[in-house]
């Protein structure tokens, strides 16, 4: 391992600029005769618009346009997109009522888009968009997830029942003969929370035309502007595709709300060339609250069964996922294809069937959110396993390890083939980290103080990389999952990777740096990471379901390897020997067994001048493209094992000690990776204990600010104890699995096991409120307490 | 936000003359609470008064039993006077949990006061500590003050300017935080001045910041916090949201109640 190559905890190049406030974010981009664009909202969670005057608002001060649904219509504008067919069990696609960026006829949640003011500055904007008139026929709403179903009230035409689609996998019939001969079987009812994923920077788009060149610009707070760019030019159609330019700069998180095509950006562009101005919006946190799409909000009931021994002989579950008002860009695979093949954990379970129930409600759009599936998964199998233990009583550790699956490949019954592993190493190592050992006397000193101490284990798998095209494509995605690179090497020596990766976080432009430093033995300040730019990366799939290690990277890494046997071309010529004579090795192109050798930097000058070879032989120029698509999903694991104290007086739960030990393959940067278990258990344990969006019944968003959404804080989190195993990813060159979402799949479960550890019942939902907890803990301990 | 007008008076006087001239005018103190709620065009005055360049509304100063705080006093300013720390420490102790630093370095003493909110830490440290009010017409006792949520004895255009505290034997402060917003879910402030004891609860109440009788008698008679058992804190009138229903509020002010006491109890 050199200072930066592959493994070095380097310091991340990006934060010297972050940190000092010369990041440039969509908003921070002006150009000039720019105007600002206000989204009229809808106030009713669902309403007829029986009309909409805008007539006042025209004459205001500064408006230049208002614009309808009517008008993105008239202009053949498209509806928003949901790119992943999902069938239901009798064979018919699912139902996907119409989403157009400005609404048409009805509006369907609190939040949904009416109308856009255009006007010289946003103030005015405002002011106009509160003098357009809309006659609302305000009509009943449906906000419960479990009660979507059964309502007589209608989202969309296309779904009488509310009901996208009734999905399936796995073998019932191998299920139910498992649980007929099960000896013991444990139920359990769990609801996951509605998350509002809030990153730092709120969403924004600023659209451009020039009439001149027929161009258009997007500015975007994307995870993948080359989606965006596809889904915005062939299916929207506000512009073709070589004709729209997309770029994502610095990107302030996104936690998956990124990723979807979103009303915003697309009335942005097409109102530019109307206006024939720049337009810029960027919401503020209210709207932010409103109408990024939302994540989890699932409604399960699940049953394991159980030998006499306490082996794991089957599990079915049935969940129902509100998928909101609306199907968002990729909302349908979220609760499927990225939840239900992770119900195997890392358990050898012979049989599982799982029904979903996607619905329709009067609520924000439900998408991708940190995890995506895999924490709805985890929750429901290690809730699941905790409680099994406990109802056979037996340790859950112990029990864990009886029913892990020890050989590999592994194929499960729900889809995944998994390559490798080592659950019982990270249990092992996890369980000393934590000083199991001595629980039970950690447990008596708090029961001495008053104070109720509890332990749970949070054992998950997930499915990261996402994922082979051709597996996907088979699924229902609409597109290829593969990601570019395109590596520039300059005649000076340096080196510009162009990534369709995008960091808005993650620190690519440090550890996409590092595998060039390691692979090309050159300093990692010779080497820039150019992304979010469609002119300037051919295409590229984003940043998402932790892939930009095990995917991105992988591209990076092939396109570096046909750089290195162009280099020996090079510097056979160079030379003078034979190509297959050059070896390249610590940064020098050398001839085997002598001391003749050439730095990179010098091949690179001599492929450029191109004075040493002719143009018949060899093309001058050093420069090569990759694309990789990945031949499996990638497996990160671990174990984490949460403990905590409650005040049963006030109901507070403190965490007292947090373990994680992660297997995620190769690991480039430790200090990156570390970072990002960090944020994850914080948004893990934030759902686990804080957050959480509720709706009341008439549809309004109730925690639609911070004074009301309890994002953790600093002070809610204990410091972290991290460890690693390792066993690399046999699927990609670099053996790397992904580290970007495990921390938020694994807390949640640890959490609330260790909650209902201390408490003695299973009964509290997340978020583990004090309040709730409070209510549990009397019922634990004062059943006859009214209240 | 809307348009408004901006003043920027350096005398009481300038102040209440300007008050009485402009239409539709607030005080603006810290902002912190009047200028989110414009930015959210809940709040529309027409016109601004900016109470910071009047130098007679800053400062703190002690006598022998009482201290007195300029309403343009921030939060951080109590958090470090040397004065309040030796002499209500409970007070100082309230202002740190105020917010973050950065509400405790714009937010202040009389912005809080006059505003009222049902979730302040102020009011309760007010009523407590027997605080008197002083504006620029006249005197008025905390007790008379705060009159339900969001509403105080204040009439328009009277102004802040100072707020007296007499020094107790011993009090302090006990802040249930609200999850999310960090405002009091349920603050209790309990003051021992002589015999007489004085317990005002914030953040619980439907009606805003309230003194529990029951509390101070038995207090009174015996200052720890085994005066406070048996007890009972009805659930009706407290606030509820989605963190705390009135039944889970109610309770929790006996046990801020009962460390609240403890904490002062300690003090000797
Ligand atoms: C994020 C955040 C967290 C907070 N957390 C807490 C908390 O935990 N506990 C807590 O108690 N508070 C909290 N606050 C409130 C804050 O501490 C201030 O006390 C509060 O905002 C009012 O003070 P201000 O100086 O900002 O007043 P302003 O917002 O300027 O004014 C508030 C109101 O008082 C009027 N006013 C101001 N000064 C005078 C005066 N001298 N005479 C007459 N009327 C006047 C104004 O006209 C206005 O109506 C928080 C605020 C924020 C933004």
């Amino acid at each position: 391992m050199t200072a930066t190559g592959i493994g070095a905890p380097v310091r991340r190049k990006e934060d010297q600029r972050f940190v000092t406030g010369q990041g440039r974010y969509v908003d921070d981009f002006n150009r000039p005769g720019q105007a600002y664009a206000y989204f009229l909202r809808s106030p009713h969670a669902h309403a007829a618009i029986r009309s909409i005057d805008t007539g006042p608002a025209l004459v205001m001060p500064g408006v230049l346009a208002v614009f309808t649904g009517d008008d993105l219509a008239a202009d053949k504008i498209g509806g928003l997109i949901c790119g992943w067919m999902i069938h239901s069990k009798d064979g018919s696609p699912m139902k996907a009522g119409p989403h157009p960026a400005l609404a048409q006829d009805k509006v369907r949640y609190v939040g949904d888009h009416v109308a856009v003011v255009i006007a010289e500055t946003l103030a005015q904007a405002k002011d106009a968009a509160e003098a357009i008139v809309v006659d609302y026929d305000v009509l009943p709403a449906v906000v419960e997830t479990a009660e979507a179903q059964n309502s007589s009230v209608q989202v969309h035409d296309v779904s009488s029942d509310n009901t996208v689609f009734n999905w399936h996998l796995g073998d019932k019939d191998a299920t139910d003969a498992a649980f007929a001969q099960a000896k013991h079987v444990t139920k359990i009812d769990l609801v996951n929370n509605r998350l509002v994923p809030n990153p730092i920077e709120p969403r924004a788009a600023l659209g451009e035309y020039d009439p001149g060149t027929d161009n258009y610009t997007l500015y975007t707070t994307s995870q993948n502007p080359h989606v965006a760019r596809l889904v915005l030019s062939a299916f929207i159609g506000v512009a073709p595709e070589h004709k729209l330019r997309v770029i994502a700069p610095d990107v302030g998180g996104g936690f998956g709300s990124k990723i979807f095509i979103y009303a915003e950006e697309t009335v942005c562009v097409w109102a530019a060339k109307k206006v024939k101005r720049p337009v810029k919006w960027t919401s503020d946190r209210t709207e932010a609250f409103l109408s990024d799409a939302h994540g989890r909000d699932h409604v399960t009931r699940a049953e394991l069964a159980t030998d006499d021994s306490g082996k794991i002989l089957g599990l079915r579950v049935h969940t129902i996922a509100n998928l909101g008002a609306y199907l968002s860009t990729f909302s349908s695979s979220v609760p499927t294809y990225l939840y239900a093949p992770l119900l195997s954990g890392q358990y050898d379970i012979p049989a599982i069937y799982c029904e979903v129930d996607g619905v329709y409600t009067n609520t924000a759009p439900v998408d991708a959110y940190r995890g995506a599936g895999r924490p709805e998964a985890t929750f429901v199998v290690e809730r699941l396993v905790e409680k099994t233990a406990r109802e056979l009583g037996q340790d859950p550790a112990e029990f864990r390890r009886r029913n892990y699956i020890t050989q590999f490949p592994h194929q499960t019954p729900v889809i995944m083939a998994y390559d490798t592993g080592d659950y019982a190493a990270s249990l092992d190592k996890a369980l000393e980290l934590a000083d199991f050992a001595n629980f039970s006397e950690r447990k008596r000193d708090s029961a001495r103080r008053g104070r109720l101490r509890g332990i749970g284990f949070s054992s998950y798998i997930e499915a990261c990389g996402i994922a082979p095209s051709q597996a996907v494509g088979s699924l229902g995605a609409g597109v290829g999952l593969w990601e570019s690179a395109e590596v520039r090497v300059n005649p000076t020596g340096s080196v510009e990777v162009l990534t369709g990766s995008h960091s808005h976080g993650q620190g690519h432009e440090t550890t996409f740096a590092q595998l060039v430093s390691d692979r090309l033995g050159i300093p990692i300040d010779q080497v820039s990471i150019v992304h979010g730019d469609t002119d300037k990366v051919q295409f590229g799939m984003g940043t998402y379901g932790s892939r930009s290690g095990a995917v991105g990277m992988s591209a990076i890494a092939k396109a570096l390897d046909k750089v290195i046997a162009k280099g020996k071309k090079v510097a056979a010529h160079v030379l003078e020997a034979a190509e297959g004579d050059i070896e390249f090795k610590d940064g020098k192109f050398g001839v085997a067994g002598t001391d003749r050798a050439l730095g990179f930097g010098e091949v690179a000058l001599q492929a450029y001048i191109a004075h040493k070879f002719s143009g018949q032989d060899l093309e001058p120029g050093l420069k090569e493209g990759a694309f990789y698509d990945p031949t499996n999903f990638t497996f990160p694991a671990g174990v984490h094992i949460c403990e905590v104290e409650i005040d049963p007086d006030t109901g507070v739960t403190t965490i007292e000690r947090w373990t994680a030990v992660d297997d995620f393959g190769v690991i480039i940067n430790p200090m990156i990776v570390e970072g990002q278990v960090h944020g994850g258990i914080a948004q893990g344990v934030g759902q686990a204990l804080l957050e959480g969006a509720v709706y009341d019944q008439s549809g309004q968003l109730v925690t639609a600010s911070f004074n009301d959404y309890c994002m953790p804080r600093a002070a809610d989190l204990p410091s972290f104890q991290v460890d690693v195993t390792v066993t690399p990813c046999p699927s990609n060159p670099l053996g790397i699995k992904g580290c970007g979402e495990a921390g938020a799949i694994a807390a949640p479960p640890a959490v609330i096991n260790a909650i209902t550890d201390a408490l003695g019942h299973e009964d509290i939902s997340m978020p583990a409120t004090p309040q709730a907890v409070w209510r549990a803990v009397r019922k634990a301990h004062m059943p006859m307490a009214a209240e | 936000m809307y348009a408004f007008e901006y003043h920027r008076p350096t005398s009481i006087g300038q102040a209440a003359t300007l008050a009485t001239e402009v239409e539709d005018v607030k005080f603006l103190a810290g902002g912190h609470t009047l200028l989110p709620t414009m930015k959210m065009r809940l709040a529309a005055p027409a016109s601004l008064i900016d109470l910071s360049q009047i130098a007679e509304l800053h400062g703190i100063e002690r006598s022998a039993e009482s201290i007195t705080i300029g309403a343009m006093t921030k939060h951080a300013e109590v958090v470090n006077s040397s004065e309040i720390r030796e002499s209500i420490p409970a007070l100082a102790e309230m202002a740190e949990l105020i917010g973050d630093p950065h509400v405790r370095h714009r937010g202040t003493i009389g912005g809080s006061v006059a505003n009222n909110d049902p979730s302040a830490d102020y009011p309760a440290a007010c009523l407590a500590l027997n605080a008197t009010i002083i504006t620029n017409k006249r005197e008025i006792a905390a007790d008379d003050f705060f009159q339900g949520i969001f509403t105080t004895a204040l009439e328009e255009g009277e102004i802040i300017t100072r707020v007296s505290f007499p020094i107790p034997s011993r009090a302090a402060y006990a802040k249930f935080r609200h999850p999310a917003s960090r405002y009091a879910l349920v603050g209790v402030f309990v003051a021992e001045r002589g015999n007489d004891v004085r317990l005002a609860v914030t953040g619980a109440g439907a009606d805003g910041v309230f003194r529990v009788p029951e509390m101070e008698q038995s207090l009174s008679r015996h200052f720890a916090p085994d005066a406070l058992e048996g007890i009972i804190i009805p659930p009706e009138g407290m606030n509820g949201d989605i963190h705390a229903d009135a039944a889970y509020r109610a309770h929790l002010v006996g046990i801020m109640a009962r460390r609240a006491v403890q904490a002062a109890a300690s003090r000797g």
